[in-house]
């Protein structure tokens, strides 16, 4: 199991506390982990990635094992320490004022 | 005994406020959405405890809940708004060709027959509905299809269709504004649009008397009289009598003829509020009072209303959709502020008290007469 952490907004949305699980059968990857959190939470559906374009929002982040890893390709293979659970993957709200 | 529920969005949540008929007592629920924008809530004619939210962040987009309870509970519906075909251009600030992008739902008008349709006017400037309670939206593209949508251009605030009103006489026609491009109506159920600026002249774009370009801050019209439009413009308080078809300017003695809402009392259709703001550049009440205007003649003859309102040091503003009225016998009327005061009168405007004074600053307010 993937364990992944939401910003407080998307908690709410989501309707959970704390960190989630979700599955990813095959290449862990930001687009799988994305891809199974809005499965499994259809109210996420657009507020991690635009609808149309399938590009992060710019205002998310996501970090995993101390790495910024927002500007790598979303296909990129994430971190053994993700795809194992040891480490969670990390959706941020970036810090932008407001 | 009768009541009303007035529905508050601000910056930072929502807000819900309720109270008997005396609309003396109120009860504050909220903020629901805490942290989040709230542009707009409004419920449905049809059935008083569907409401719907719109929600948006500058981090997460756009999020659009319903309630099934008057707002005691809300559940995310849908919120991908996909403009029909090769959306194409508009122009951008600069007046170069800048592509149509959604930003957020600025307007929620649910349907006057149908729960569960509604309708939902956006930014970048487009009008969209569905009609399964919010969970997947159409675009109507005649609207941004009209030959001058190349030439729409962004207010301060965005390109935003703000305002839409349904004819309760003619379930064909609807009229819509957007800052800056003016206002429009569809007479086929929202095919096709026509723009409806005839009369309106703005200084500060290359052609006064254009076509579109105008910066319509807010149309309004009474239920009784669907043919007559009220408008406040960037600058102008207007009139018409004829849909839109042509206007006259009714501004009359009003100290600023510059604001952002306007509204109609419940049962008088010639009695029209407005709030005059100092410029487009000092978004506050003239002489730091705030006072807010009504004409009991369909505009040019108007009165201050001050008596429970600040009359010194006051300088907030009050944005286009947050004014209402409610509908009982003595009509209500309600406004909320950018320093999070939500005023009510529950005697026409005569008097007011605040209901709430430190809310987050105020986008919107809508009222709701419950049985």
């Amino acid at each position: 199991m993937i364990r992944v952490v939401l910003p407080a907004h998307l908690r709410k949305l989501a309707r959970v506390d704390g960190e989630v699980e979700v599955e990813v059968s095959g290449v862990v990857t930001t687009r799988a982990v994305v891809d199974a959190l809005e499965a499994r939470f259809p109210a996420l559906l657009g507020t991690i990635r635009d609808h149309a374009t399938q590009k992060r929002r710019p205002f998310v982040r996501f970090f995993a094992c101390e790495q910024d890893l927002s500007h790598e390709s979303l296909d990129t293979p994430l971190p053994e320490a993700i795809a194992k659970g040891t480490e969670p993957f990390l959706i941020v709200g970036a810090m932008a004022g407001g | 005994m009768s009541g009303v529920r007035v529905l508050v969005g601000t910056r930072k949540g929502a807000f819900v406020l309720t109270a008997d008929g005396k609309r003396d007592k109120w009860d504050v629920s909220g903020p629901h959405f805490g942290g989040w924008e709230i542009y707009h809530l409004k419920g449905s004619p049809v059935d008083p405890d569907r409401l719907y939210a719109s929600q948006c962040t500058s981090w997460f987009g756009q999020v659009v809940h319903r309630s099934d309870d008057g707002g005691k509970t809300w559940e995310t519906v849908g919120n991908q708004f996909t403009y029909a075909g090769v959306p194409g251009t508009h122009q951008w600030y600069d007046g170069t060709p800048h592509p149509w992008e959604f930003a957020r739902v600025w307007h929620l008008e649910p349907s006057l027959t149908d729960r569960d349709t509604v309708y939902a006017g956006v930014e970048d400037a487009a009008i969209f509905r569905s009609t399964d309670g919010g969970q997947s939206w159409s675009e109507l593209p005649g609207l941004r299809e009209h030959g001058s949508g190349p030439f729409w251009q962004p207010g301060a605030g965005g390109m935003c269709l703000h305002t839409i009103l349904l004819d309760p006489s003619n379930p064909e026609r609807m009229f819509i504004a957007i800052s800056a491009a003016g206002a429009f109506r569809t007479d086929d159920g929202g095919k096709s649009w026509k723009p409806i600026n005839r009369g309106l002249k703005s200084e500060g774009i290359p052609d006064p008397n254009a076509e579109v370009g105008h910066c319509v801050h807010r149309i309004a019209m009474h239920p009784s009289r669907p043919n007559v439009l009220y408008m406040q413009k960037h600058w102008d308080v207007m009139r018409s009598e004829n849909a839109g078809d042509s206007r006259e300017d009714v501004s009359g003695n009003l100290p600023s003829d510059f604001g952002f809402p306007i509204d109609v009392h419940a049962h008088e259709p010639s009695t029209v509020y407005v709030v005059p703001i100092k410029s487009d550049s000092e978004h506050y009440p003239p002489d730091g009072k705030l006072r807010v205007y009504r004409s009991r003649s369909g505009g040019n003859e108007w009165e201050p209303l001050t008596k429970g309102l600040p009359q010194r040091d006051c300088y907030v503003n009050v944005l286009r959709d947050a004014m209402a009225v409610d509908s009982l016998d003595s009509c209500g009327i309600y406004f909320g502020t950018t320093g999070g005061q939500v005023y009510a009168s529950a005697d026409a405007g005569d008097s007011w008290n605040p209901i709430v004074r430190d809310l987050p600053a105020v986008l919107s307010v809508e009222v709701q007469t419950l049985p």
